[in-house]
């Protein structure tokens, strides 16, 4: 992993690697979503945001849509219904047909049970695989990754990125270090 | 969502996180178990006797798969015996998992999230040895896939779609299935913290696969949320079906005893009010020797508690109505019945599980009881058995002595019943203590949203 300057000490220009973008450091989720109500507010697009507890202001404040996921889930809970229920009416009308007691072979009520259990389970495998897929997961390397401190993402420090495909990526570090960092880090690619 | 944690003492309710945590301690507290290169002596000893039991279940199976069915007790009229019976008891207790990571997160009950994720795990073990039953208790298991699962057979012929028994099999694998995924999909935040605190290259390499390179982006948690809750959503109406479903294999037939309508929430009520006091069981143990009291605190113990004593009243009920039916149907078959439970050649196993499940219960209603954690340990152990016996009450005494005298009969359970059952534990216990040591017991992200550090406020 390639070690970035401390705290503090935010280098631009002489580093080997090209920049993915400068990070932000904060101690609180309030301090986080703060330092990215401003940077929104100052114009800049290509901002993401980390944290260790889910905030779900953060992804109204930096990304503005919501996602997809809930309208693949239903859809796939709908394919469930439907598989369950074509299976088990091929199976029973179709491929078999076999007369119990006079009862009719298309006997719906009956295949309600699996018919709804495929429902939720495709739907479920829907929403894991989904919400995985949607993230870009599995994805081992990242550059954020590179930031040493970035580590302490997942345990109680919160993390502010500008990208460098942002417009006005060269005022970011500066920006930063304005909001009330605790500490500014170049990440490299 | 004002979880109120740090609520002064005066208001005589133990908060959901004892004073003095934040954010790193919690990460602290947790991880460092699944880190740690020690294993406590207390763990080798308990997984020593794990895999001898689950030793125990390899030489029962290897003995069913070889010898055939007729190790067991089972026979006519008592064609439905200890698989049966171990079977649903396995897979209720699963159902408190469930419960607590589900339903209870629909109702933002916040204690549920120190609890849930062990309780999840203990679902997914209970299940895996729901499972050995149905598809062993033939003897021939490589022939279940033609019996259970929806595929035709050498002469074309499928399973019978109009048979709560395959409902049963839907029911238990897609159960199976999305209690693995929510459990697995509750756990990515956390496998990334324990890849980003690994001391070690290869914890970290492994640890970071399996979180799949979760990063905490705003994005990340945006989707993971909405999916989070939908599968909650989804996991709540299932996991009321499953014990419904697992009901209708007795309530569709006809055997006195089984016929009746009260079955399905008879059983869902039955099978959360067995998951939780397998909870208890587990939790008492493990907050005390892990050290988790101030994460795992009296306040769940007591709603555990609670839970047990409202779940335990339905079953209570349950009981009465079954009585009061077999009063009101006028049927004699059924009259007979409910006598023989009382006082037939089974009465010891009604009168035990009535003394459990309705008599003993009611202590819980004193809090001097729920704050007593030794006795409810004994409790919940208590309440284990005394849900096995109500199985073993309902499949046992109705098939029996059920219409025609001259078919009666004794059952008797033979050592490899009890053998295979025992063997059980150990596929769980076993499954329960390698999950304990490397895997975070506890959620560390959702009980860090109750921490004042992860709140923040609107826009003003």
């Amino acid at each position: 992993m390639a070690q970035t300057p401390g705290p503090q000490m935010a280098q631009t220009a002489q580093s080997s690697h090209p920049l993915h973008g400068v990070m932000a450091e904060y101690d609180t989720g309030q301090a986080l979503v703060d330092a990215a109500r401003k940077t929104m507010a100052s114009g800049f697009t290509k901002v993401e945001a980390y944290s260790p507890v889910p905030i779900e202001d953060l992804n109204t404040i930096i990304h503005k849509t919501r996602t997809v996921l809930p309208s693949l889930i239903l859809a796939g809970g709908l394919a469930g219904m439907a598989t369950g229920f074509a299976l088990q009416y091929w199976a029973s009308v179709i491929e078999y047909p076999m007369n119990i007691g006079g009862r009719p072979l298309a006997s719906w009520t009956t295949f309600i049970v699996p018919s709804y259990e495929l429902t939720i389970l495709f739907a479920a495998l829907t929403a894991a695989i989904g919400m995985i897929v949607l993230n870009g997961l599995p994805q081992p390397y990242h550059p954020v990754f590179n930031v040493e401190r970035f580590s302490m993402a997942s345990s109680d420090k919160f993390f502010l990125v500008i990208e460098a495909r942002d417009p006005k990526f060269g005022s970011a570090a500066a920006f930063l270090r304005e909001t009330g960092a605790k500490g500014v880090y170049d990440v490299e690619e | 969502m004002d979880p109120n944690i740090h609520r002064p003492m005066a208001l005589q309710e133990t908060p959901v996180i004892l004073p003095g945590h934040d954010f790193e301690t919690v990460t602290e507290t947790i991880a460092e178990i699944p880190l740690s290169k020690r294993f406590p002596l207390g763990w080798v000893g308990f997984i020593s006797i794990a895999l001898f039991l689950l030793f125990v279940l390899h030489m029962a199976l290897g003995y069913l798969v070889m010898k055939g069915i007729g190790i067991f007790g089972t026979n006519q009229p008592v064609g439905w015996a200890f698989p049966i019976i171990n079977f649903v008891w396995w897979i209720g207790i699963g159902h408190a998992g469930t419960l607590i990571s589900a339903i209870l997160l629909l109702f933002k009950q916040q204690w549920r999230m120190s609890i849930s994720r062990f309780a999840e795990a203990m679902t997914i073990f209970a299940v895996a040895c729901a499972a050995i039953f149905p598809v062993f208790h033939t003897g021939r298991p490589w022939l279940a896939a033609y019996w259970l699962f929806p595929y035709p057979n050498a002469m074309g012929l499928w399973p019978q779609f109009k048979s709560p028994l395959i409902w049963d099999v839907f029911a238990v694998s897609t159960y199976a299935t999305v209690s693995v995924v929510f459990w697995y999909v509750g756990l990515i935040p956390d496998l990334a913290s324990l890849r980003d605190r690994a001391t070690s290259k290869v914890k970290a390499v492994l640890y970071g696969m399996v979180s799949l390179g979760w990063r905490g982006s705003a994005r990340h948690w945006h989707r993971y949320e909405v999916a989070s809750l939908i599968l909650a959503g989804l996991s709540t109406p299932l996991v009321l079906s499953v014990h419904t479903v697992v009901s209708f294999d007795f309530a569709v037939s006809v055997i006195p005893g089984w016929h009746a309508t009260i079955f399905p929430p008879y059983f869902v009520a039955g099978a959360i009010y067995s998951g939780f006091a397998m909870v208890l069981t587990l939790a008492i143990p493990v907050r005390r020797f892990y050290g988790m009291e101030s994460l795992i605190t009296m306040r769940h113990i007591d709603n555990m508690a609670k839970v047990m004593l409202a779940t335990g009243l339905i079953v209570g009920y349950g009981y009465s109505m079954e009585a009061f039916f077999a009063w009101y149907s006028a049927s004699p078959h059924e009259k007979f019945m409910m006598y023989n439970r009382m006082f037939g050649q089974y009465a010891w196993s009604y009168w035990t599980l009535i003394s459990i499940n309705v008599v003993m219960v009611q202590f819980l209603w004193l809090k001097r009881v729920r704050q007593n954690v030794g006795l409810l340990f004994v409790m919940s152990l208590f309440v284990n058995v005394g849900m096995w016996l109500e199985r073993f009450v309902i499949v046992v005494t109705s098939l029996a002595n059920d219409f025609v005298p001259s078919s009666w009969a004794h059952y008797t359970p033979t050592l490899w019943d009890y053998l295979l059952y025992a063997g059980t534990f150990g596929l769980f216990t076993t499954a329960f203590l390698l999950f304990l040591r490397f895997v975070p017991m506890i959620s560390i992200f959702e009980v860090k949203t109750l921490l004042p550090q992860a709140k923040v406020k609107a826009e003003h």
